[in-house]
């Protein structure tokens, strides 16, 4: 099955979401479809501008929970009424990416000639520091609230009314999930074409040699920093769509490391430098979390009939899960579960002694 | 004024032994994988909560004079042990079978065993012991009864010097010179410099790389344990997510040492520990993170081999 196809499926899907949402009634749950897969899509997106870095260029970096923040920061501080901007969804949906990459530039063009290993450890450095002046910074953030309220996506109201058939909410929910769908179905697109381009064989070709590819005439450092910022403005994008489908730039909490191991644990699932891998990885494991993981403590609570000990839910032990997880697939399967050829070959491929 | 400076300097220099302990390592086990065992922190938090939840069985929060030391120094060498074998064990079941993977495995790996640990540590404050005050609130910090007495050992005067940070610098010290004969004058240690300088030549002379790098675990873990009963001391909490942050502090203090670099890692420790407490007193504590991570980020951009490191070269 083809990428398009798969994503073709989604966009088919949502008028039976309903069915599924009185199936979760009935199951004593609230499970609001639509909304959890427009979660689905933001984390989608954000895996294959993971991919763009660790796996089509090979930079293992962890902080991308960062540039995600920085997406949704931008996208706050350009919409909501306490600044004087009020770009609207569009604009910020133009600009947060922007933003996001040139805060990538920034913090790549010193950090990329670093060793892989010390490029992690900046890149959580990094957040961290991201992380600690967002929550600081209370008066330009609004803290743990998040900037305020971010207007949903502008469409004429001739549209709105159509799609919506005249129930304003329902249409909200609706024009958020395809515009979700479609940026994301953009961003794929966009990144199938240039994984065939000179730019995409270029990433590949440092990644799985970097002394090669610079004796055949590639610019390393050029290259990383545009593969580095290109994955940056995705998840910036990716971060405006989030802030958008809540509402407000929330806690900054929800940009922190853990965020950015999430990332990485479905980009290793899915299957490091493959588009179809990054986003089944996202629907799997994102997925799981969401749909599935309230389903799971449900039954939990239910089986053990005391609900209020913390590790009676699940939550306690998802971390668990994805340590497990990322340890499994490293030992077993190295190029995850939808893999690309290319790099299959090459994770399979023991290197001879230095 | 006068004052607050040594007092501060005081603190600077107990944090800066406990990052020092960890640090080391980090640094041991880099020097001879070129690997960051990123779980490293998380053996010190587990070792933290093997370490109360001894303190709680041997009733030590009720126990004084003589018993309470030797309950304390037992506690100690518990605890190291604890942290070895656990540290040992890791790398046996995890890392063992990637050393001929590419770099991303192993390291990706160990970012995997930090969340189980750290899901290990959540259980663990869960469980329904007094000394976690009942359980039932995984996340929250469980407080380290106070052991120690607190009174100043200087008397009236302004500055305070408790018995705990009598012993947490002579301990440290103790335990540092202890890894440095090891390292410089026996055996094993002079295994471990060769395996660390070049493995494959040191296989060629005859050394067992896989027991001396089993010994590096052993070593750090020990290390790590050793910090983790300090730290609690010290500070008086434990809670699961203290590896996380104090792990990726001791790593900075490695990098600022200058990563394989043993004394290096010592005086990495001890200068964030001191930033620290300076940045915490005149700066903020809220801002601590931003400032010790500032750091470490503007060194690894302007000298990525740190203070004492030569210029490490990345193997082709």
């Amino acid at each position: 099955m083809t990428t398009e196809s798969l994503l073709l499926i989604f966009a088919v899907l949502s008028p039976i979401f309903p069915v599924f949402d009185l199936a979760g009634e009935a199951a004593g749950l609230q499970l609001h479809l639509d909304q959890r897969l427009v979660t689905i899509f933001v984390y989608g997106i954000l895996v294959v501008a993971l991919n763009v870095q660790v796996g089509y260029a090979g930079l293992l970096q962890l902080g991308i929970a960062a540039f995600f923040g920085i997406g949704a920061m931008a996208t706050g501080v350009m919409t909501v009424d306490k600044y004087p901007f009020h770009f609207g969804f569009w604009g910020a949906l133009v600009c947060a990416p922007l933003v996001a990459a040139v805060a990538g530039v920034v913090i790549g063009a010193p950090t990329l000639r670093l060793r892989g290993d010390y490029l992690a450890i900046v890149t959580i450095g990094f957040g961290e520091v991201l992380r600690t002046v967002l929550i600081n910074l209370e008066n330009i953030t609004d803290g743990p609230r998040g900037l305020n309220p971010v207007p949903e996506v502008w469409t004429p109201s001739w549209l709105r009314d159509w799609i919506g058939a005249g129930d304003a909410g329902e249409a909200n929910l609706l024009v958020m999930y395809y515009t979700a769908l479609l940026v994301l179905v953009a961003a794929v697109v966009v990144l199938k074409v240039i994984e065939n381009t000179r730019i995409g064989r270029a990433f590949v070709a440092l990644r799985e040699d970097e002394l090669a590819a610079a004796c055949m005439g590639l610019d390393p450092g050029r290259i990383k920093l545009m593969a580095f910022a290109g994955g940056a403005a995705l998840s910036g994008l990716a971060g405006c769509l989030y802030a958008t489908n809540l509402t407000t730039t929330a806690d900054p909490t929800n940009y922190d490391f853990n965020n950015a191991v999430m990332v990485l644990c479905c980009l290793i699932i899915g299957g490091l430098g493959s588009l179809r891998g990054a986003l089944l990885g996202a629907a799997l494991l994102i997925g799981f979390d969401n749909v599935l993981s309230p389903l799971l403590d449900r039954a939990i609570q239910v089986a053990v009939g005391d609900a209020s000990h913390p590790l009676a839910r699940f939550s306690s032990w998802r971390w668990f899960l994805f340590g497990f997880a990322l340890i499994f697939m490293m030992r077993l399967r190295p190029e995850g579960l939808f893999p690309a050829r290319r790099v299959a070959a090459e994770l399979h491929d023991e290197p001879e002694e230095a | 004024m006068l004052d607050t400076l040594a007092q501060q300097l005081l603190l600077g220099l107990t944090n800066g032994m406990v990052f020092a302990l960890i640090a080391l390592g980090y640094t041991m086990v880099y020097g001879i994988l070129e690997f960051i065992n990123f779980a490293h922190g998380d053996v010190f938090m587990l070792s933290g909560f093997f370490a109360l939840t001894l303190v709680g069985a041997l009733g030590l929060q009720d126990a004084q004079g003589f018993a309470l030391f030797a309950q304390l120094a037992l506690v100690l060498v518990l605890a190291s042990g604890f942290g070895a074998l656990v540290n040992l064990l890791i790398d046996r079941l995890v890392y063992k079978p990637l050393r001929k993977a590419p770099k991303l495995a192993p390291l990706v790996s160990a970012i995997g065993v930090s969340f189980v640990l750290q899901n290990i540590g959540l259980i663990w404050g869960a469980l329904p012991l007094d000394v976690f005050g009942g359980g039932g609130q995984p996340a929250a910090p469980k407080s380290f009864p106070a052991l120690l007495p607190t009174d100043n050992l200087l008397g009236d005067a302004a500055l305070t010097l408790q018995l705990k940070d009598v012993l947490v610098i002579g301990a440290s010290l103790a335990v540092m010179t202890a890894l440095f004969l090891l390292v410089t004058r026996t055996k094993l240690g002079m295994a471990m410099r060769a395996t660390a300088q070049d493995p494959q030549a040191a296989r060629l002379m005859g050394v067992d790389v896989d027991r001396v790098v089993a010994a590096t675990f052993l070593v750090g873990g020990g290390l790590a344990g050793f910090a983790a009963v300090v730290y609690a001391l010290y500070i008086n909490t434990v809670y699961y997510q203290m590896g996380y942050q104090n792990g990726l502090y001791a790593f900075t203090a490695a990098v600022v040492g200058g990563i394989g670099n043993i004394p290096g890692a010592v005086l990495g420790g001890l200068l964030l520990g001191l930033v620290r407490a300076f940045s915490d007193q005149f700066i903020g504590a809220q801002w601590q993170p931003a400032v010790l991570f500032g750091i470490l980020i503007v060194l690894l951009v302007f000298r990525p081999s740190g203070l004492l490191g030569s210029t490490a070269r990345e193997k082709v």
